[in-house]
């Protein structure tokens, strides 16, 4: 006797409810219910939402929630090959990228590296103090052992962030010219940011060997490209009216006006966009070491799963130390964009 | 309509019938309209904004052609149409007899790139381009290499005044050092025809004066044809040849400023005109006799083209003497003062009750 037996009843489909019925694996709740012994209870207060599982009791013919997972599993795992022959070679240069950001991270030399690294901060920024504060904080690190680690991780974020822009850009400038394109992108983005970042792990396994770059570097990839997309398409929206007007009205071709006035114009944004991703990724990348992803994540989830305490607290020390570089640098990176174009709009 | 003033040059641009009407279903609103639906009534019904309705102008070659309205009248609606960065519900525009509306893409770029330079109210410069490079930017448009425009955007700067300023960027300028780049980016593309869309109205009133005389004094030199919007009443009268004005989307009246000013033919430009200077306004060919039956005697002699003002502190405000006038030194006419001082009462329409009765007034 179930609950919802007189829905069944009353509609005359207990025929068909009962017709194939085949005892499905019992639930936890039937079994408990089982063991206690006790029959339904009738008490109102009691009644059950009529969920999948309640009017599965009353009518073996409904499916149950967990058949629904179990769908969703399956039909995954049916498509798994036909999507794997599209994704696998459209996604190889990726574990090419990562492969071979790595072996040059990691096989050049540390006094070639950290002068190479310095000598970019300062293109980057043009400011000595940065650099100085980079020195120190690369040199820290290696003095502690976790050059190699620290490496790793900005060569994955290299090569990640990299391709955010790379794709991010244009998507964003498709997004900032359609409205429609503007409509559909938006809450795919607005997925790809609240999804829990292990949520879209999941299915990522099942697609890739654990063993592929590939997979972490799509992860962190999906994961980090969002704030360049939003921002590139908010900065060209937000480019002055009239000074697109003008480009119109001087007969400026559609190529000219995006390259002659609205990415220059929309560059501050477009460049706190690449901030931001670049910010991400190194989120990511740490919880990408669940993947396999090297790095300084894997010393952290060492010391989540060994309980190694000093091991997790000073890899967590190199995280820090490395995103406030990353931040910094850019930030500089973006300020000096700032400085030739912000006066302009203040003026 | 009165009529239009007599034609002595070529018409360059000309507006058939235009109608704009926004909304999602123009077309529909449009036969509304034609069948004589107001502004307010179509807003109501049919959600549909009418913004210009029935517009016809001839706007002659080598002329300054002043639409003037307040906000909301279409002024700006309607010089976006002439190169069409606002496309019409319906109607024509023809430039030298050849309607502008049927050009495809290829077509209407040329037209911008060299028929029709734009003005624009906030300057519109390109904040990241020095002002040369502004300045040269509708022929870097055109594919021209800094190398080629180069000479002639610094004699476009120099002659709006901004010598040695060309490599400077935009924020770094004035207000209305910013619209003199403006007007020499205009001027540097070389195009017949200057569209200036409230050009003036974001500076102050002293840099405004200096600009509106730097622009008639080109006007002279280059004698391009100008089509000027502007919300200023004084401004409109001091540039136009040919002044159109305008109200909820519809002209209420056009022709030379002289004869608006004297002959309004509507309440809302009695109203208008009731509070300007129009000593300074009115010229002397406006009031003058041209074939008085006898001959006054004369005090002295007077430009056609000087203005009331001049002639008053001339005659130091003795309302019994009379002038001879002369246009290029040849006589004109005569006039007398005591006309003169008749033609600073504004139009009788314009005292109360009149306003609402007739609107035809006379001088």
């Amino acid at each position: 006797m179930a609950t919802y037996d007189f829905i069944f009843n009353g509609l005359g489909l207990r025929d068909w409810c009962d017709k194939d019925a085949t005892t499905g694996p019992m639930s936890m709740a039937d079994l408990l219910a089982q063991r206690t012994g006790g029959g339904p209870t009738t008490s109102a207060w009691d009644l059950p939402f009529p969920s999948l599982d309640a009017l599965n009791k009353a009518c073996p013919a409904i499916a149950r929630t967990r058949d629904l997972t179990k769908g969703v599993e399956t039909s995954f795992l049916d498509i798994k090959d036909t999507l794997k022959i599209v994704l696998d070679p459209v996604t190889q240069p990726l574990s090419w990228f990562l492969e071979g950001a790595l072996y040059a991270f990691q096989n050049t030399p540390w006094f070639i590296m950290i002068p190479l690294l310095l000598a970019l901060v300062y293109f980057a920024s043009k400011s000595l103090k940065l650099v100085g504060f980079v020195a120190f904080s690369i040199l820290f690190l290696a003095f502690i052992d976790h050059y190699h680690f620290a490496m790793q991780t900005l060569a994955i974020i290299f090569v990640c962030a990299f391709l955010c822009v790379l794709l991010g850009v244009p998507i964003g400038i498709a997004m900032s010219r359609s409205d429609t394109m503007q409509r559909m992108t938006i809450p795919v983005l607005d997925m790809l940011q609240t999804l829990p970042p292990f949520v879209y792990l999941i299915p990522l396994i099942f697609l890739f060997s654990v063993t592929e770059p590939k997979l972490y570097g799509i992860a962190i990839i999906l994961y980090a490209i969002v704030p360049v997309i939003r921002l590139t398409d908010l900065g060209i929206r937000l480019v002055d009216k009239e000074v697109i007007e003008a480009a119109d009205a001087f007969g400026m071709t559609d190529r000219q006006k995006l390259y002659g006035v609205q990415i220059p114009l929309a560059l501050p944004n477009i460049m706190a966009g690449v901030n931001q991703t670049i910010m991400m990724s190194l989120a990511m990348v740490v919880i990408a070491s669940l993947v396999s992803a090297p790095g300084l994540g894997v010393l952290v989830l060492r010391g989540i799963r060994n309980l190694e305490l000093g091991v997790g607290l000073i890899a967590g020390l190199g995280i820090v130390l490395l995103a406030v570089i990353l931040d910094r640098v850019t930030k500089a990176a973006l300020a000096r964009v700032n400085a030739a174009s912000a006066a302009q709009r203040n003026s | 309509m009165n009529g239009a003033a007599p034609m002595e040059k070529d018409v360059k641009l000309s507006i058939r019938n235009l109608y704009k009407i926004f909304g999602p279903n123009p077309m529909r609103a449009l036969e509304h309209v034609r069948a004589g639906m107001g502004k307010p009534e179509l807003w109501e019904k049919h959600c549909h904004v009418l913004g210009l309705q029935d517009i016809n102008v001839d706007i002659q070659s080598g002329g300054i052609t002043v639409i003037m309205g307040l906000s909301g009248s279409g002024k700006s609606t309607l010089i976006r149409h002439l190169n069409r960065l606002i496309e019409p519900t319906a109607g024509e525009i023809l430039l030298d007899g050849e309607d502008v509306l049927a050009y495809d893409e290829k077509n209407m770029r040329r037209l911008r790139r060299h028929e029709m330079s734009m003005v624009f109210q906030h300057f519109a410069l390109l904040p990241h381009k020095t002002v040369l490079e502004n300045t040269g930017m509708a022929r870097a448009v055109r594919g021209e290499s800094r190398e080629d425009y180069q000479d002639d955007a610094i004699k476009w700067l120099k002659r709006v005044g901004l010598d040695g300023q060309e490599g400077q960027y935009p924020h770094q300028l004035s207000g209305g050092m910013q619209q003199r780049v403006g007007i020499a980016r205009a001027l540097a593309s070389d195009s017949p025809v200057m569209l200036m869309d409230e050009a003036f109205s974001a500076l102050d009133p002293l840099i405004r004066t200096d600009m509106q005389d730097l622009l008639l004094e080109l006007q002279e030199e280059l004698q391009k044809t100008v089509v000027f919007i502007s919300h200023d009443l004084d401004e409109a009268l001091k540039l136009a040849d040919h002044l159109v004005i305008l109200k909820d989307g519809m002209i209420v009246q056009q022709g030379e400023p002289q004869e608006i000013l004297l002959n309004p033919n509507d309440p809302y430009i009695v109203d208008f005109i009731s509070d300007i200077n129009r000593a300074r306004v009115l010229r002397v060919r406006s009031v003058m006799d041209t074939s008085p039956d006898d001959p006054p005697a004369v005090a002295g002699e007077v430009d056609a083209d000087a203005t009331l003002e001049s002639v008053i502190a001339l005659s130091g405000g003795d309302t019994a003497l009379s002038y001879k006038v002369l246009r290029n030194g040849e006589q004109a006419g005569y006039l007398n003062m005591q006309k003169l001082v008749r033609a600073l009462v504004p139009t009788e329409a314009s005292r109360d009750g009149m306003r609402k009765s007739s609107p035809a007034g006379s001088a």
